[in-house]
């Protein structure tokens, strides 16, 4: 390998962060985090971090699953049914027949996981556009666990699910003592295993090049309906576990909470750049969208703003940031046509 | 010396039609050869047959370096060295160059990615070629030459023995095409055979060593390039003979319709004085970057230019946009027809009437199915559309006829001045004569009509004047009765 090709490709590497939509996220949030820090002493303490990132880990984990459909060039609106009924045959089953940690989550993600099978069957067999049959199961699966459970919440939960887990303990300052909670620790891993997935294994190589053009795709020899299987069973399998994570925060199973909170978990994906066309979209910048949605939500709260204002500040943070990444690349294109 | 591929008695039918019957094919190793023919002749088929997307008839016999296969399937075909490099390149835009590249090694079952030997595999295909981009942009930032070269370094990649191009000069300027040409002859240096499918026939034999010549599913034969000619070439594809003659001059005293003067544009073009005269073809021909599609979209109130003056009947005009454009008579029809000159997945009446909807339009603005299917009906036989239903979608339409639609289209505003930008690429030769005639009627009913190609010989014989243009400049306006196909070319290219 010639040399002159490596030297400047960590510069070369640089510099593409600097144009990348992640660099701009990034330091969108450094300046709102610090307008926040000084405006409000409340917003940059430990307590007020891990209490986000404990309360965002729901959206978060099912960000991660839709990240991975939106890449392969599919969309899931389905999720949020998903995770209530994960929730509830989960829960119910450890409550009449007993379950342990291990167990609660592999019925939860089993059952996210069947559904989502049942999404990629239509997508992939009839060619049915996934926003369609998305909406519709959304619809179905929703339907049917309020006719099932007749909308009854589930206050009894098991009492070592309702204690949950508090590791690696540590004191911050003479009152405080912090740890990782189970959703900082599911977080954590859904983070952890989307990465490796798409960045360290062939599979995730191939659902970025699915995305990208799936006639090529196709005529490489890539498996597209395993692959399809795969991503819809993956986004299934993150809301199996990140219905647990919410009930154990709500200490209770409530079936008609979660439906309607899907656009929260697109919001986080398309802020953080990934493309509704496919192939496009990365963990670090769903974890940037993430963070500026959490940071944008709490900074109102903290700064008194009502509650009520929120939509409308997300809203117009998402058309900004998708304006400014638009216009900057029509930019770049006009440059390159002209040199 | 035992030949790379032998095919014999290959057959393909679909349903009752026959694709292909009993073709023989031979590719020596270090071969450049030429497949030609008309659309719908079996190109593709005897393609898919080679790259083991679909099994001939069985009685045909299929032989690889020596070895012996009933049919073949695309991962024997891929084993045995063959790549196919369609004319769409199937590149994925959102990777890096190295990725695509070395993107075999992602296929099989779940394995970790090792990007350092992805990238060994890349720089040493890249070397091969002498491709010198950075591997980890990702292709979408490449230009078309660029992304083809990943698509030859991809075949390179995954050890290709035969490499089979189709059409892959189609969207190249005249220096791509060199550059892949001797990119071709070095590759066949070191022992690669390459098949070459492409329309321009003069391309095909300047590179080509032999060229096979498929007719309507049957192989015409396979000739030594030396021994032919593009006349012959295009006589053999298509069972007639096209000889064209150079248009006489003769409409000086015809009313000027179009003047410029000193038209120029910052970094596009400069101090461009031209006349078109009513009923006169005027050819412009240029390399690729010359200013010519520039000057153009210009006319057609797309491109405002800096300085200078645009006549329309003598009165100055200022051309702001092309809806004013329009107004005023000029029609544009962009060399791009697939994405700029046609809504694809709309049905061929759709596509007709856009740009007339207005007069079709009744009282209330509303336009009755009538009126409509009356307006279709008479283009399309006017310009001879093969159609089977005009409610199709265009895609379903061979390229010469998507072609007649976009000139319908146009014709349908009756316009005063057309301009038309390589209205016969990716059309295939009697398609291509047909569109000739077209223009050649439009003239002599009056219309001046302003014809762009690259193809020297296509402004030679069906324009009345040929212009040529050079770094935005005008450098050559000559009547072609006064110059010839190698004067021109010089011109182009010095």
């Amino acid at each position: 390998m010639p040399d002159s090709l490596k030297a400047p490709s960590v510069k070369a590497a640089l510099a593409r962060f600097r144009r990348s939509h992640e660099f701009w996220l990034l330091a969108v949030i450094l300046v709102l985090c610090a307008g926040l820090g000084a405006a409000n002493p409340q917003f940059l303490t430990m307590q007020n971090l891990f209490d986000l990132l404990t309360s965002y880990a729901f959206v978060g984990i099912l960000a991660l699953g839709l990240l991975v459909v939106l890449i392969a060039g599919g969309i899931d609106i389905s999720f949020t049914a998903t995770a209530s009924v994960a929730q509830y045959v989960a829960l119910v089953i450890a409550n009449a027949y007993g379950a342990n940690w291990f167990s609660l989550f592999a019925m939860a993600i089993g059952t996210g996981v069947a559904l989502g099978a049942v999404n990629a069957l239509f997508v992939q067999k009839l060619r049915i556009p996934s926003i369609i049959v998305s909406v519709a199961t959304l619809n179905i699966f929703y339907g049917l666990l309020i006719f099932v459970t007749g909308g009854k919440y589930i206050y009894s939960l098991p009492d070592w699910f309702a204690t949950g887990i508090f590791w690696f303990e540590f004191d911050w300052g003479p009152t405080s003592s912090y740890g990782v909670n189970l959703q900082i620790l599911i977080l954590g891993i859904g983070f952890l295993v989307t990465w490796l997935l798409l960045n360290r294994t062939n599979i995730g190589r191939q659902v970025y090049a699915m995305g990208g053009n799936p006639d090529a795709a196709q005529r490489l020899g890539f498996h597209t309906f395993r692959l399809n299987m795969l991503v819809y069973c993956y986004m299934g399998a993150m809301a199996g576990a990140a219905s647990l994570v919410q009930a154990q925060l709500a200490q209770s199973v409530a079936p008609t909470v979660l439906v309607g909170k899907e656009l929260d978990v697109v919001a986080a994906v398309v802020l953080g750049g990934a493309s509704l066309a496919g192939g496009v979209g990365t963990v670090l910048g769903t974890f940037l969208g993430l963070a500026l949605l959490a940071v944008l939500q709490n900074g109102l709260i903290l700064l008194g703003v009502s509650s009520y204002w929120s939509p409308l500040f997300v809203g117009l943070v998402i058309l900004i940031s998708v304006s400014v990444t638009a216009w900057s690349q029509r930019e770049r294109r006009a440059r390159r046509v002209r040199a | 010396m035992t030949p790379f591929l032998d095919m014999s008695r290959i057959s393909k039918r679909f349903g009752g039609v026959h694709a292909l019957r009993n073709v023989d094919l031979t590719l020596q190793t270090g071969e450049v050869h030429c497949l030609v023919g008309e659309n719908g002749s079996g190109k593709s088929t005897l393609i898919k047959i080679i790259s083991g997307v679909q099994a001939p008839e069985p009685g045909g016999r299929i032989s690889i370096a020596g070895q012996d296969y009933p049919h073949l399937n695309p991962v024997r075909s891929t084993h045995c060295g063959i790549q196919v490099i369609y004319q769409d390149l199937s590149l994925f835009p959102n990777l890096t160059v190295a990725e695509n590249i070395a993107i075999g090694q992602h296929l099989g079952g779940v394995r970790r990615v090792d990007w350092a030997a992805m990238s060994v595999i890349a720089l040493n295909a890249m070397a091969k070629v002498g491709a010198e981009f950075d591997p980890d942009t990702k292709v979408a930032e490449l230009p078309i030459a660029g992304r083809q070269l990943v698509a030859i370094c991809r075949a390179l990649a995954a050890d290709a023995k035969l490499i089979i191009m189709d059409e892959p000069t189609a969207s190249l300027t005249r220096h791509e095409v060199d550059a892949l040409i001797a990119l071709v002859s070095e590759l066949k240096r070191a022992g690669m055979c390459i098949v070459f499918v492409s329309h321009r026939l003069d391309e095909v034999l300047e590179i080509a060593e032999r060229v096979t010549v498929l007719r309507d599913g049957v192989k015409v034969g396979t000739f030594d390039a030396d021994t032919i000619d593009s006349r012959k070439l295009s006589h053999l594809m298509t069972g007639h003979a096209f000889d064209y003659d150079i248009h006489p001059y003769r409409l000086a005293a015809a009313p000027v319709v179009l003047e410029l003067q000193g038209l120029g544009r910052d970094g596009d073009y400069e101090d461009v004085d031209l006349t078109l005269r009513a009923g006169e073809i005027l050819g412009l021909t240029g390399l690729l970057g010359s200013g010519r599609t520039e000057l153009a979209l210009s006319l057609f109130g797309m491109n405002p230019p800096d300085r200078g003056v645009i006549l329309l009947d003598g009165q100055p005009v200022s051309l702001a946009s092309n809806a004013e454009a329009i107004r005023k008579g000029i029609a544009y029809v962009p060399e791009d027809r697939l994405t700029l000159g046609l809504i694809l997945d709309q049905s061929i009446t759709s596509n007709i009437t856009l740009t007339v909807l207005g007069r079709l339009a009744g009282r209330l603005g509303l336009i009755t199915a009538g009126t409509r299917n009356g307006h279709v009906t008479q283009w399309v036989s006017r310009l001879g559309i093969k159609v089977s239903d005009p409610e199709n979608p265009v895609k379903t339409l061979s390229g010469g006829n998507q072609q007649r639609v976009v000139l319908a289209k146009w014709m349908a505003t009756n316009p005063r001045v057309l301009i038309l930008d390589s209205p016969t690429v990716g059309v295939d030769i009697s398609a291509k004569d047909g569109i000739y005639d077209i223009i050649r009627q439009l003239a002599d009913a009056g219309v001046a009509v302003l014809l762009i190609s690259d193809e020297i010989p296509e402004v030679l014989y069906h324009s009345h004047r040929v212009l040529v243009m050079r770094h935005g400049r005008l450098t050559l306006d000559v009547p072609s009765s006064q110059t010839s196909e190698p004067a021109l070319r010089q011109a182009v290219n010095a």
